[in-house]
C-alpha cells in the first residue's frame, strides 16, 4: 500500500527501503510491479483482511457469546474452515515469491488479460481455498443462530450485531459458489487450454491467440459481479452490527426502530443478487437491461439510508459516552454516509459513463471499507477487547490512535474525489503523469502519499496500546460497559467450550437501557 | 464430550437438529456452485456459432450416460434402503444396501473413466471446442462429487460403522441420513447434467 | 422415543410402508429416464427439446428432492432456506442471459 502510494507522488525514482525488491530496474518499480502490488492489495484487504476479520474473527466468537451458547455448532467445520483459510492465505501470499509472481490482473481478474498475464493460477487456486473456507465458516454461523439460541432469546431478541451476521452469512453461502465455479472455469482456461473466457480472433500481444475461441469474457464479469457486489454487503454489514451494539451502549438508550433495520437489511440482502451489472454500464449493455440495473441500484441504496437514518435518530436525546469504541462508531457514520451517496452517481449510467475506472470509484469504495468497516472494526476491538482479555484498553492512547486515524484518512482519500472528477483514469502505475488533463491534480498526489504514511504511524499507538494492556494484569470484570448483551454475562475471559459459568436463560429485548422505574440504567437480557 | 446441544435431538421450535440443517444449507450453496456453471453453459452456448454445440454434443455416448443415469438412480434408493434399515435396526441389511450403494457409484466412476479415455483417444480434449469445455468442467466437478461420497460411504461401510452402531444406533442413522442427502444431491444434479449435456 | 435398540411395531411398519414409497418412484425414475432419451430423437425445434428435457427432468428431480430427501414433509426454515436459494438460482440462470441479449453489439 504504501509503496503503492510513494510510487504514485514520485514515480520513475527509486524507491528507498524496499527498493531492493526491484533490484533489476535500479529500485525503481516497473508498470508490472505496480499491477502486481495493486491486484494484491485488493485481493489481499478483502479476501484475506476484511472478510475473515469482520466474519471470520468477529462472528465466530461473538456469535456463540451474544445467543448464549456454548460453542460454535460444528467445531470440526470451523476446524477445517480455517485450515482452508490458512491454505488459501499461504498459496496467495507464496505467490510473491515464485518466479512467475503473484497476480496482476486486478483484483477482479478480468479476461483476457488475467488469462495470458504470470501469477493468476496461483491466484486462482488461493481463491478457490479462500471461497471454500468462508462458504464453510458462514454455513456454522448460520446453523449456530438458528439451533443454539439460548432459551427465550427469540427472533427478536437477537441483537442486532447477530442479525447482521445471519444476513451476511446467507449471501455467502448463496454468491460465493458461483465465483468458485468462474474460478474454476478460469483456472480450466490457463491450464487446460479452454476458451470459456477467449472470444474468437484475438489478438495478444501482436500474436494471434491458439484456442478454440467462441468464449465471452462478459461471462466473467457477470459470475464475479454476482459475487463481488453481494460481497461489498459482506463487507460492510458486519460492521453496521458492531457500529449498533456501541452506540446502543452508549447512549444507553435502546436502538431507534430497531425492527425496521432488521427488516431493512433483510432486504438489502436479497436485493444485493439483483443489482451487480452497476458495475458492467460501459460494456455495451443494452438500454432495456441498463434501466433496469440503475433502478435496483436506487432501490437498494434506500435500506441503506433507512440503517443510516435510524442510526442517527438514535443518537438523539441520549445521553451519550464518547469512550473510543463510540468516537470510531460515531465516525464511522458519515463516513459512510459518504461513501454511499457517492455510489449514487456511480449507479446511474448516464454519470458512471465519465465516472467508471476513475479515482472517484476508489474514492468511493475506500471510504465505505476503509473510514467505514475498518473504523467499525476498531471500535469492535476497543468494545470486545475486555470480554476477550478480561482487560480494557487504555482510553487517552484510544484517542490518540482515533483523531490522527480519521484526520489523515479522509487526507488520503478525499483528494481522490477530486483527482476522479477531473478524469484520472484508477490503475495507472505511473499517477497518472502522462496525461494532460490530469496535470492539474497531479499536486494531490504528494499530499495523498503523506497523508498516508501518517496514517500508518498513526496506527503505533493502537498497537502499542495492545501490548501493554496485554501485558497488563487482568481484573477479569465481566460488565465494564454496563451493557445489557448476553456475552457480558460471561466470565471475561469465557471459559473454553462452554464459554458461560451458569445456565443462560433470556428475559428480555437486547437493548433495554434507561428502563424507567428500575434502579439501574441497564437491564441485562438474563437478568429477571 | 462436548456440550453442545441438538446434534441429535430435534429442537423443538425449529424442529431440526443442526446436522439436517447444515447439510440442506451446504446442498442451497452446492446448487449454486453448480448454478453458476449451468449459466456459463446456457451464456455460452448462446453465444457460440450456429450448430456448434450440437455438433460437439452428437459427439458424447448417449447409451453409456444412460446407463450411468439407471446406476445413480438405483445407488440413490439402496442409499435410502440402507437408511430405512438402520432405522428398523437390521444392520446387516444396512450393511448390504450401503456396499450395494458403494459398488454403484463405483461402477459410475468407472464407466466415467472409460468415457473419458475414449474422447481423448479420438484426440478429444477439454481444449478441442468450448463444449467439450464445459462438458469435462461439469462432468468433471461431478466425478469429483461422487469421489468424495463415496468415501464418506466407505467409512461409514468399514468398521467404524459397526463401532458407531453398537455407542448409539441413532447416531449412525443421523450420519448415514446426512450422507444421503448428500448423495441424493449429487444424483440430483446428474439428473439434469445428463440431458443438458448429452441429449440436447 | 424409541429405546437405542429397539423399536415399535408401528414405527416398523410406518417406515415399511415408506419403502413401498421408495420402490415406486424409483420405478418412476426408470421410466422417466428412458422417457427422456426416447424424446430427444423427436424431430422438434431446438426450444421445444430444450423445454421437453427441462420439464421431464424436473419431474424426476422433484420425486428425488420430495421423497428421497424428504422434502415434503420438511421443516419450514428448509423450505424457506431452499425457496431464496431457488430464486438467487433463478436469477444467476437467466439475468446474464437476457443482458447478453440485450446487448447491442456482439459479445
Ligand atoms: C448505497 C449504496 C451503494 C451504491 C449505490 C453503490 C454503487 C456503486 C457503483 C455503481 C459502482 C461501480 C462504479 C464503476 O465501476 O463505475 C460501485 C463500485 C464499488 N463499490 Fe459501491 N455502491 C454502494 C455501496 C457500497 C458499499 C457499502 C461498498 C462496500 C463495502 C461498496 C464497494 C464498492 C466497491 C469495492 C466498488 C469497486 C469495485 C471495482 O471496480 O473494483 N459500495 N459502487
Ligand atoms: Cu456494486
Amino acid at each position: 500500500m504504501m509503496v503503492m502510494r510513494y510510487q504514485l507522488a514520485y514515480p520513475e525514482t527509486p524507491i528507498p527501503i524496499v527498493g531492493w525488491f526491484f533490484a533489476e530496474s535500479g529500485g525503481i518499480m516497473l508498470p508490472e510491479n505496480y499491477n502486481t502490488l495493486g491486484a494484491m492489495h485488493g485481493t489481499i484487504m478483502i479476501f484475506l483482511g476484511v472478510v475473515p476479520l469482520a466474519v471470520g474473527a468477529f462472528g465466530n466468537y461473538l456469535v456463540p457469546l451474544q445467543i448464549g451458547a456454548p460453542d460454535m455448532a460444528f467445531p470440526k467445520l470451523n476446524a477445517s474452515s480455517y485450515w482452508s483459510y490458512f491454505i488459501g492465505g499461504v498459496i496467495m501470499l507464496a505467490s510473491f515469491f515464485t518466479p512467475e509472481g503473484a497476480a496482476r490482473s486486478g483484483w477482479t481478474s478480468y479476461p483476457p488479460l488475467s488469462i495470458f498475464e504470470s501469477g493468476q493460477t496461483m491466484w486462482l487456486c488461493g481463491m478457490i481455498f479462500l471461497i471454500t473456507s468462508s462458504l464453510l465458516g458462514s454455513m456454522n454461523i448460520i446453523v449456530t443462530i438458528v439451533q443454539l439460541r439460548a432459551p427465550g432469546l427469540t427472533w427478536f431478541k437477537l441483537p442486532f450485531f447477530i442479525w447482521t451476521q445471519l444476513i451476511t452469512s446467507f449471501l455467502l453461502v448463496l454468491a460465493f459458489p458461483p465465483l468458485e465455479a468462474a474460478s474454476i472455469l478460469q483456472l480450466m482456461d490457463r491450464v487446460a487450454g479452454t476458451s470459456f473466457f477467449l472470444p474468437s480472433g484475438l489478438v495478444y500481444a501482436g500474436n494471434a491467440v491458439e484456442a478454440y475461441g467462441s468464449g465471452s469474457p462478459l461471462l466473467w464479469q457477470h459470475l464475479f459481479w454476482f459475487l463481488a457486489h453481494p460481497e461489498v454487503y459482506v463487507l460492510i454489514l458486519p460492521a453496521i452490527g458492531i457500529v449498533g451494539e456501541i452506540i446502543a451502549n452508549n447512549t444507553r438508550k435502546p436502538l431507534w426502530g430497531y425492527k425496521s433495520m432488521i427488516y431493512a437489511i433483510s432486504f438489502l440482502g436479497f436485493m444485493s443478487f439483483i443489482v451487480w451489472a452497476h458495475h458492467m454500464f460501459l460494456t455495451g449493455m443494452g438500454q432495456t437491461m441498463s434501466a433496469f440495473f440503475q433502478l435496483t441500484t436506487m432501490i437498494i441504496s434506500i435500506p441503506s439510508v433507512v440503517v443510516l437514518t435510524a442510526f442517527f435518530l438514535s443518537l438523539w436525546g441520549g445521553s451519550i459516552r464518547f469512550n473510543t469504541p463510540m468516537l470510531f462508531a460515531l465516525s464511522f457514520l458519515p463516513m459512510f454516509g459518504i461513501g454511499g451517496l457517492t455510489g449514487l452517481p456511480l449507479g446511474v449510467a448516464a454519470s458512471d459513463i465519465f465516472l467508471h475506472d476513475t479515482y472517484y470509484v476508489i474514492g468511493h469504495f475506500h471510504y465505505v471499507v476503509a473510514p467505514g468497516t475498518l473504523f467499525a472494526l476498531f471500535a469492535g476491538i476497543y468494545y470486545w477487547f475486555p470480554k476477550v482479555t478480561g482487560k480494557k484498553l487504555h482510553e487517552g492512547l484510544g484517542k490518540l490512535h482515533f483523531w490522527p486515524s480519521l484526520l489523515f484518512m479522509n487526507g488520503v482519500f478525499m483528494p481522490m474525489f477530486i483527482q476522479g472528477l477531473a478524469g484520472l483514469s484508477r490503475r495507472m502505475y505511473d499517477g497518472g503523469t502522462q496525461y494532460a488533463h490530469a496535470s492539474d491534480i497531479l499536486q494531490w498526489n504528494e499530499f495523498m502519499t503523506i497523508s498516508a504514511f501518517c496514517l500508518g504511524a498513526a496506527q503505533i499507538p493502537f498497537i502499542l496500546n495492545i501490548f501493554m494492556t496485554l501485558a497488563s494484569k487482568a481484573t477479569g470484570e465481566r460488565n465494564p460497559w454496563d451493557s445489557t448483551t448476553i456475552e457480558w454475562s460471561s466470565p471475561s475471559p469465557p471459559l473454553p467450550h462452554v464459554n458461560f459459568d451458569e445456565e443462560v436463560h433470556v428475559y428480555h429485548g437486547p437493548y433495554e437501557y434507561s428502563v424507567p422505574g428500575k434502579d439501574k440504567d441497564f437491564c441485562p437480557q438474563t437478568v429477571k | 464430550m462436548s456440550s453442545i446441544p441438538y446434534i441429535l435431538e430435534e429442537r423443538p421450535d425449529t424442529g431440526l437438529n443442526n446436522s439436517r440443517l447444515g447439510i440442506w444449507i451446504f446442498i442451497a450453496s452446492e446448487i449454486m456452485l453448480f448454478g453458476g456453471l449451468f449459466s456459463a453453459y446456457v451464456f455460452l452456448r448462446f453465444a457460440a456459432p450456429e450448430g456448434d454445440f450440437d455438433y460437439w454434443g452428437s459427439k458424447l455416448n448417449v447409451p453409456m450416460a444412460t446407463f450411468n443415469t439407471l446406476m445413480l438412480i438405483t445407488s440413490s434408493v439402496t442409499m435410502i434402503m440402507s437408511w430405512a434399515s438402520l432405522r428398523m435396526k437390521q444392520f446387516d441389511k444396512y450393511k448390504m444396501y450401503l456396499g450395494l450403494t458403494i459398488l454403484c457409484g463405483l461402477g459410475f466412476l468407472v464407466v466415467k473413466y472409460i468415457e473419458y479415455t475414449s474422447k481423448f483417444h479420438h484426440g478429444i480434449f477439454p481444449s478441442s471446442s468450448t463444449f467439450m469445455g464445459i462438458y469435462f468442467t461439469l462432468t468433471g466437478l461431478h466425478v469429483l462429487h461422487i469421489l468424495g461420497g463415496l468415501l464418506v460411504l466407505i467409512y461409514f461401510w468399514s468398521p467404524v460403522g459397526k463401532r458407531m452402531y453398537d455407542e448409539d444406533p441413532n447416531l449412525l442413522a443421523n450420519r448415514i441420513e446426512v450422507t444421503g442427502l448428500y448423495w441424493h444431491f449429487v444424483d440430483l444434479v446428474w439428473i439434469f447434467l445428463f440431458p443438458i449435456l448429452y441429449l440436447l | 422415543m424409541s429405546n437405542k435398540t429397539d423399536i415399535t411395531v408401528e414405527e416398523h411398519l410406518e417406515i415399511q410402508h415408506h419403502v413401498k414409497t421408495y420402490i415406486n418412484v424409483f420405478v418412476a425414475l426408470i421410466v422417466l429416464t428412458f422417457i427422456t432419451v426416447a424424446v430427444s430423437y423427436l424431430e422438434v425445434s431446438f426450444i421445444e427439446a430444450f423445454f421437453l428435457a427441462v420439464m421431464i427432468a424436473s419431474v424426476k428431480g422433484s420425486l428425488v428432492l420430495g421423497f428421497f430427501m424428504h422434502l415434503i414433509t420438511e421443516k419450514q426454515a428448509i423450505i424457506w432456506i431452499l425457496v431464496s436459494t431457488l430464486i438467487a438460482f433463478m436469477i444467476l440462470m437467466f439475468l446474464p442471459l437476457v443482458s447478453m441479449i440485450d446487448h447491442t453489439n456482439t459479445w
